[in-house]
């Protein structure tokens, strides 16, 4: 019922718009052209000045509204995130300068330059010191941008510091899988043809001896606060990426192309609940590249702590490889392996072996 | 349609009887076929382009209305979606793939259906003949096919939103493996066969248009037209008729893989891949990122191809409605061509964050940020061009001036995104929603509109009203600001695109009310332009006859044709040209044609 009432009332604004469109058009042959053409003219005119000076303010009330629910109002979460940061304050500064002069003067000049009789028109072809200035001022202007931008660019993508640990990050539909390289620091060989997801979620070569402490997780990453971390990402289907907003970082997730991005988290995730005020802070791992209908349901979650902590909780991980074989785990008795795992265990083993063979 | 009655009158060409078997001093025979169906009159395939580009326009404007709608309420329930969706809108509530099917397909629709072929389908084909000086294109059958590609290209679109799985859902960039498995997402299925045939269709009949645009301004221009006589139109419509030609077959180059990926078991773009439900798929060694290099090398100039009509229609009506010439008409050539050569080497800036090689995505970085510099040249020269102007606030001459005002607005993000330590941060946010729609969509949107109402008089020989116009205009610009103008914030906030639902994020769940106001202005935006579009049909028929041949007194070629001109254009000889086409307010004139011989003494002479 209400959309047909919503139907019936545009129908009648549309009718009377309508209406009214006509008559003046049959005014306007009454008046004579010329006559109303002026006065739309002016009306124009005038709407133009209205619109400059309702449009700034809509620009401060807009900010007003909505700056506070922005990312800008806390600081970055990470040390090169704080760089981000200012680069963008930087860039604001230019352009909204630029977008607050040019507005004002193509409105302000449209108010003004309406069509009068006293004005003899000023026939104006050209003026090569004038192209030249706004030739060379936006040029330096972008320079500067871009060398602050390379300087960070460079930064961003190159190695990160020696202390940083690495944590390999996967992306399937539609969710995230961890990995930490465990005591050895170095991951063991993957390949995706061994992909299982009840056993062997990333397709570990279980052959290979580096791969037997890789702790493996989904939901919760954990990382230390002031430790740089590199990530290493992949997929294991189509592309992803892993958009972390507080850190201002962002990284493609693409199947067969290992991508990596580096960062140092500042604030530890309990430090943020305070800084933002909000209980229920988190640091999410939100996916910024479509990769099917759950595309948006995508989520992940990072917890920053301290070192400590952090040792305290990475001691209770028990590697992937001793979940999965608990009869080969090392701090186990034997006894406990039962048979049923055993048997469970056999076939992924060999096909990890068929695979190793193959490459 | 009476406009039409003024035929052929003394010495028209019958470009279209072929073997250069010419007809003189009668009245050629068309039928309604021939004449309304399967035309070679220019200006005829300019008409049809444009009605085709204004019903994907509504079906596109409204796919966004739908998808708005369940952005603004997500939890709102509406049975009449239902009603009309069926399964697609279960219980009245639009599905996840129903969302992303709408969003891929509004994309799609509105870049390349609406703001190529409507666009410069429309005008290069309407005002390259009309304004060089030529009876027709350079080859009016290619012209015909160039529209019926585009035809067919429609069908097959619009026939993959009834295919059971569903039209493509992947995003209109379509990058594989998402678009290259029907596994990983049922859109990808039989919609995305259709939707490659459809584009593969539509670069078919943008090349045979773009040739034909070329040839025809090299080599048809009448007497006298220099190419520096050129109005910028068609300055602008050559450069955008070059990338199109240029850049197209890598995009169809890119599709062939993708087709043979998707159905002949090659692995250009597919590799390591693990499909839940599926398994591991054998395809080994392919890169997803080379369908994204070949994608955006058509991309990226693809934004200018729908910018630069746009920029040239609304400096050629700037300068007329400022009764003024356009300032730096040189800068202005020059700076479009530095956009169009630029355009080709900018590709990799949608690719900072694929994990491309640092130092080559530096380069992107600085050819990116140079592409401002031509940019800013033309925003002050149209600002200088309403400098101590007398100006005509025509429907056409304000959109003209919202597209300056757009196109600014949204220009300055492109420094933001275009810097990559940046754009890791706003990559695929709403900022970047914001600022393609405000400087590609909206303003090239102002751009066509300005266009259509400045040049309806000479395709129909009637005018637009003029008030329905007024309300279009400042309803529209209002209206776009209020849309888009909010999102950079929600951007700024680090919300992700194509989501369908963000209540699950505590990141991004604070902006429910802004969605909800935006998606109000965006249904009363997509009214208003209803009303502009029975603006257009109604004047058609009814609207105010034009009587003179110059209404707007502009000095450009087409305005010396009838006021309904034939197949042919003029009647008699292809009037000659003197002198550019921008001398408006010269020595005390208020304009002087281009048709009219330079005076002994006339000052400074172009």
């Amino acid at each position: 019922m209400t959309m047909f009432l919503t139907i019936a009332v545009i129908v009648l604004i549309f009718v009377v718009i309508f209406q009214i469109a006509k008559a003046s058009e049959y005014v306007s042959v009454l008046k004579g052209e010329e006559v109303s053409r002026k006065q739309n003219n002016k009306i124009n005119g005038f709407l133009m000045i209205g619109f400059l000076v309702l449009g700034l303010f809509g620009v401060w009330y807009c900010n007003e509204l909505y700056y506070g629910k922005t990312l800008l109002v806390h600081d970055a979460a990470s040390v090169e995130g704080a760089r981000v940061d200012s680069m963008l304050w930087v860039t604001l500064a230019v352009t909204g300068i630029v977008f607050i002069l040019t507005q004002i003067v193509l409105f302000w000049f449209a108010y003004k330059y309406q069509e009068s009789e006293n004005r003899k028109v000023f026939f104006f072809p050209h003026n090569n010191k004038l192209e030249v200035i706004w030739t060379v001022i936006p040029a330096i202007a972008l320079t500067v941008l871009v060398v602050i931008g390379l300087r960070n660019w460079f930064l961003f993508t190159g190695e990160p510091p020696q202390n940083a640990m690495v944590v390999e990050v996967t992306g399937k539909q539609f969710g995230w899988i961890y990995r930490y390289p465990g005591k050895d620091g170095s991951f063991g060989k993957k390949y995706y043809k061994n992909i299982d997801n009840a056993s062997n979620s990333l397709g570990l070569i279980w052959d290979d001896k580096l791969g037997h402490d890789d702790v493996v997780m989904e939901q919760t990453m954990y990382l230390v606060k002031g430790k740089p971390v590199k990530l290493i990402i992949g997929s294991r289907d189509v592309i992803h990426d892993v958009g972390l907003v507080h850190f201002r970082m962002k990284m493609d997730a693409v199947p067969g192309i290992p991508t990596t991005m580096w960062f140092t988290p500042k604030y530890t995730t309990k430090e943020m609940k305070e800084i933002t005020g909000n209980p229920n802070f988190q640091y999410e791992i939100s996916c910024d590249q479509m990769c099917g209908n759950g595309h948006y349901s995508m989520k992940g979650v990072i917890e920053v702590v301290d070192q400590e902590e952090f040792d305290a909780w990475m001691v209770k991980q028990k590697p992937y490889y001793v979940q999965q074989f608990p009869e080969k785990d090392p701090a186990a008795p034997k006894a406990v392996a039962d048979t049923a795992a055993k048997t469970a265990s056999v076939k992924p083993v060999e096909a990890a072996k068929k695979a190793v063979a193959k490459m | 349609m009476s406009n039409e009655a003024v035929v052929h009158a003394h010495g028209a060409v019958a470009t279209h009887e072929g073997h250069g078997d010419h007809h003189h001093e009668h009245h050629h025979h068309e039928t309604f076929i021939t004449k309304y169906v399967f035309s070679q009159d220019h200006k005829m395939i300019a008409k049809q382009f444009l009605i085709t580009g204004m019903v994907w326009a509504v079906l596109g404007g409204l796919m966004s209305v739908l998808f708005r709608l369940q952005l603004g309420y997500p939890d709102a329930t509406f049975p009449w979606l239902e009603d009309i969706l069926g399964k697609w809108a279960k219980g009245g509530r639009i599905t996840q793939e129903a969302y992303y099917a709408l969003v891929t397909t509004h994309g799609t629709v509105l870049v390349f259906f609406v703001l190529t072929a409507g666009l410069s389908g429309t005008f290069a084909n309407f005002l390259i003949p009309l304004q060089v000086g030529a009876r027709d294109m350079a080859s009016p059958f290619m012209n015909m096919l160039s529209y019926w590609f585009f035809f067919a290209a429609s069908i097959v679109m619009l026939s993959s939103m009834f295919v059971e799985t569903g039209p493509f859902s992947g995003g209109w960039t379509a990058y594989p493996p998402l678009s290259a498995l029907g596994d990983a997402s049922p859109g990808s299925k039989t919609g995305m066969d259709m939707w490659l045939i459809s584009m593969a269709l539509f670069v078919v009949s943008s090349l045979l248009g773009g040739l034909n645009y070329i040839a025809t301004v090299l080599n048809m221009r009448t007497k006298g037209m220099s190419m520096t006589r050129l109005p910028l139109t068609i300055w602008a419509l050559f450069f955008t008729a070059v990338l199109g030609v240029l850049s197209f077959p890598v995009l169809f180059s890119g599709f062939i893989l993708l087709i043979f990926d998707r159905n002949f078991g090659t692995s250009f773009y597919l590799s390591d891949i693990f499909i839940n439900g599926v398994g591991a798929l054998p395809n080994e060694g392919g890169s997803a990122i080379l369908y994204q290099h070949l994608f955006w090398f058509l991309g990226h100039p693809e934004v200018y191809i729908i910018l630069l009509p746009a920029m040239g229609m609304v400096s050629e009506i700037l300068s007329v409605n400022s009764r003024k010439p356009i300032f730096g008409y040189m800068a202005m050539i020059g700076s479009l061509f530095a956009i169009a050569i630029l355009a080709f080497l900018v590709w990799a800036h949608h690719m900072f964050v694929t994990g491309l090689n640092p130092f080559l995505g530096s380069i992107f970085v600085l050819l990116t940020l140079l592409i401002a510099v031509p940019s800013a040249i033309k925003v002050f020269n149209w600002l200088t061009t309403l400098w101590r102007g007398n100006i005509r606030f025509t429907p056409g001459m304000l959109f003209a001036i919202g597209f300056v005002s757009l196109f600014i607005s949204g220009g300055l993000t492109g420094i933001w995104l275009g810097n990559s330590a940046l754009d890791i941060h706003l990559h695929d946010t709403y900022f970047v929603i914001a600022h393609f729609h405000i400087v590609m969509g909206v303003a090239s949107m102002f751009g066509m509109f300005a266009g259509i109402y400045h040049w309806f008089p000479k395709m129909y020989g009637k005018y637009l009203n003029n008030t329905m116009g007024y309300i279009h205009f400042w309803v529209t610009l209002a209206g776009a600001y209020l849309i888009f103008w909010p999102m950079h914030y929600e951007g700024l906030a680090g919300m992700p695109r194509r989501y369908y639902d963000y209540s699950i994020w505590e990141s991004f769940k604070q902006f429910v009310e802004l969605n909800r106001f935006i998606s109000t202005v965006a249904m009363i935006v997509f009214a208003v332009q209803l009303l502009f579009l029975f603006n257009f049909f109604y004047s058609i028929f009814k609207g105010r006859k034009v009587t003179s041949l110059n209404p707007w007194g502009a000095t450009t070629l087409e305005w010396t044709t009838p006021i309904n001109p034939g197949h042919g254009n003029w009647v008699g000889e292809i009037p000659e040209v003197h002198r550019w086409a921008y001398d408006y307010g010269k020595d005390g004139k208020e304009f002087i044609a281009q048709t009219t011989p330079v005076g002994a003494d006339e000052s400074e002479h172009h």
